[in-house]
């Protein structure tokens, strides 16, 4: 009951900041509804029982990813964006194109609904103290061990394009 | 009964009690760093209000609140009201898993001396203080000021910056604790009966240095460089809404000495605490030996400044990425190795 009324809570405020991060006309502005987003999605964990991923979605996201973001959106001149017009003159097809493509979405979530429905574990999933972060560690160099090898390299190959890219362009200039 | 008692009331009271005590304590350090430099460099400090000038700490919140609340015309109103809010909440609400002391018994019913007992704690409290840094971006971009902004920027580069050592050093404590929990690390420093910064003397000083820089303080004072930024971040507040930044800056302050006394100095544990001949130690409660450490480490702090000159810009980035990025790497490895030897 206590979860359920949680999930609701957060996912309202996480739904209502995130329209309002593409409808606000200040970039900084919407940065800081983004970080409500990402705040209320590390709640929803919490309120599953995946305190890792809460604590990790908070410190990447809001403390990482996010300060970059503003940092970044401070070198621009933020006037001139809150000038600029939000949408563009093709917003009639695209309006179409998305509305096809939330009815495919509901359309496979309506037809599957039956495979979503996950096992109820046997045990509690967190026990003792080191619970939840443990089985995430065990999951992640265990069973899935390739899938984040893969993961931690695709990061790096991505690392590398950014530094040859800003090293280029400081080349030739 | 047992349950609002347990869930309820007593975590209400620590709660109060935390943010009562909090700001008191932040007072009285503005006092004791206004003395400890002054003596330092051979001047008596602070000595009009009161006997020696010890109610100087009462006399400078007045001040501050009777000040004029001055918004700049240019600057984003709203943001610029939320700043000062963002860095301060998570200050505060940090201090919810420092653990304090002991669990103590008053009239018979078992009190542990901190809110809670979170299974991700050292998480927790970096993550949390993560979000500071995002009040104090935008409160140099708010403020629609080119001091500001500079400040700003760099505490933006420099925290971020730094937080990953911070985290690296942090690892090294973890591998050998097993746990996150920070009363769990506590306690797997009584079973082991060493202070990890015996084991970990490579992580301790990485970790202070990094938690220096975190919070803004000589030698890294950059963001707030009085000679170069008039301020920095905070040039343009006033009165009240300065105040709540200062507070965040040294209830922060506090965070980093209670963390270090924590993760490396045993918490609340005495010294040695697996000598028997010391065991006349533990007439001093737990709390008491926690806050003489952290007093230590603020100490350090007051220290630091009166000592150092500032780093310059790009000295702060070559220490931060080439030297203690590196450094912290190559302890977290040989830990794992040197755990592994000796764990199988």
């Amino acid at each position: 009951m206590l979860e359920l009324a949680l999930f609701y809570i957060f996912g309202t405020i996480a739904v209502v900041s995130a329209i309002l991060v593409i409808t606000q006309h200040n970039v900084v502005h919407s940065a800081i509804f983004l970080a409500g987003t990402l705040l209320s999605v590390a709640g929803i964990f919490l309120a599953l029982n995946a305190e890792f991923l809460a604590g990790v979605q908070v410190i990447v996201y809001v403390g990482g990813i996010l300060v970059l973001f503003v940092f970044v959106i401070m070198l621009i001149a933020v006037e001139r964006s809150t000038f600029e017009r939000q949408f563009n003159r093709q917003w009639k097809i695209a309006l179409i194109t998305s509305a096809i493509l939330i009815g495919e979405l509901v359309y496979v979530v309506y037809q599957g609904r039956d495979t979503f429905v996950l096992a109820e574990p046997a045990v509690p999933l967190v026990q003792g103290a080191a619970g939840n972060s443990q089985q995430v560690g065990m999951g992640l160099y265990t069973t899935y061990l390739l899938p984040f090898e893969i993961a931690s390299i695709l990061l790096l190959v991505a690392i590398v394009g950014a530094v040859v890219l800003a090293k280029k362009k400081t080349q030739t200039e | 009964m047992e349950f609002a008692i347990n869930y309820v009331i007593l975590p209400l009271v620590k709660i109060g009690i935390i943010l009562a005590v909090l700001p008191l304590l932040v007072a009285a350090i503005t006092l004791a760093e206004r003395k400890v430099i002054a003596f330092m460099q051979v001047r008596l400090g602070p000595m009009r209000v009161g006997p020696w000038g010890l109610l100087q700490p009462i006399a400078d919140p007045i001040k501050l609140l009777l000040k004029e609340d001055i918004i700049p015309a240019r600057a984003d109103k709203w943001v610029f009201v939320a700043a000062p809010i963002i860095t301060l909440i998570p200050a505060f609400i940090v201090f919810a898993v420092i653990p304090f002391g002991p669990t103590i018994n008053v009239l018979g019913t078992p009190v542990t001396l901190y809110v809670t007992d979170l299974n991700i704690g050292v998480l927790y409290v970096l993550s949390i203080s993560s979000i500071g840094v995002l009040g104090i971006i935008l409160a140099g971009w708010a403020s629609n000021s080119k001091y500001p902004l500079l400040g700003a920027l760099r505490s933006a580069a420099q925290m971020v910056s730094y937080e990953v050592a911070l985290g690296f050093s942090i690892m090294g404590v973890l591998m050998l604790s097993e746990t996150l929990s920070l009363v769990g690390i506590v306690e797997a420093q009584r079973s082991s009966g060493l202070w990890y910064v015996f084991l970990q003397p490579v992580a301790f000083v990485l970790f202070f240095i990094c938690g220096v820089a975190e919070t803004n303080r000589a030698p890294f004072d950059l963001p707030e460089a009085e000679s170069e930024l008039v301020a920095g971040f905070h040039t343009e507040y006033s009165g009240f809404r300065f105040s709540l930044f200062f507070l965040a800056e040294y209830a922060n302050m506090i965070t980093v000495s209670a963390m270090a006394v924590t993760l490396f100095l045993g918490g609340w544990l005495r010294p040695f605490p697996n000598v028997e001949a010391l065991a006349f130690l533990d007439l001093i409660p737990g709390i008491l030996w926690f806050a003489i450490k952290v007093v230590v480490f603020l100490y350090f702090y007051m220290w630091f400044r009166a000592s150092w000159p500032r780093y310059r810009y790009d000295q702060l980035m070559k220490v931060g990425w080439q030297f203690l990025l590196p450094l912290a790497i190559a302890n977290v490895i040989v830990t794992a190795i040197l755990a592994l030897i000796f764990r199988g």
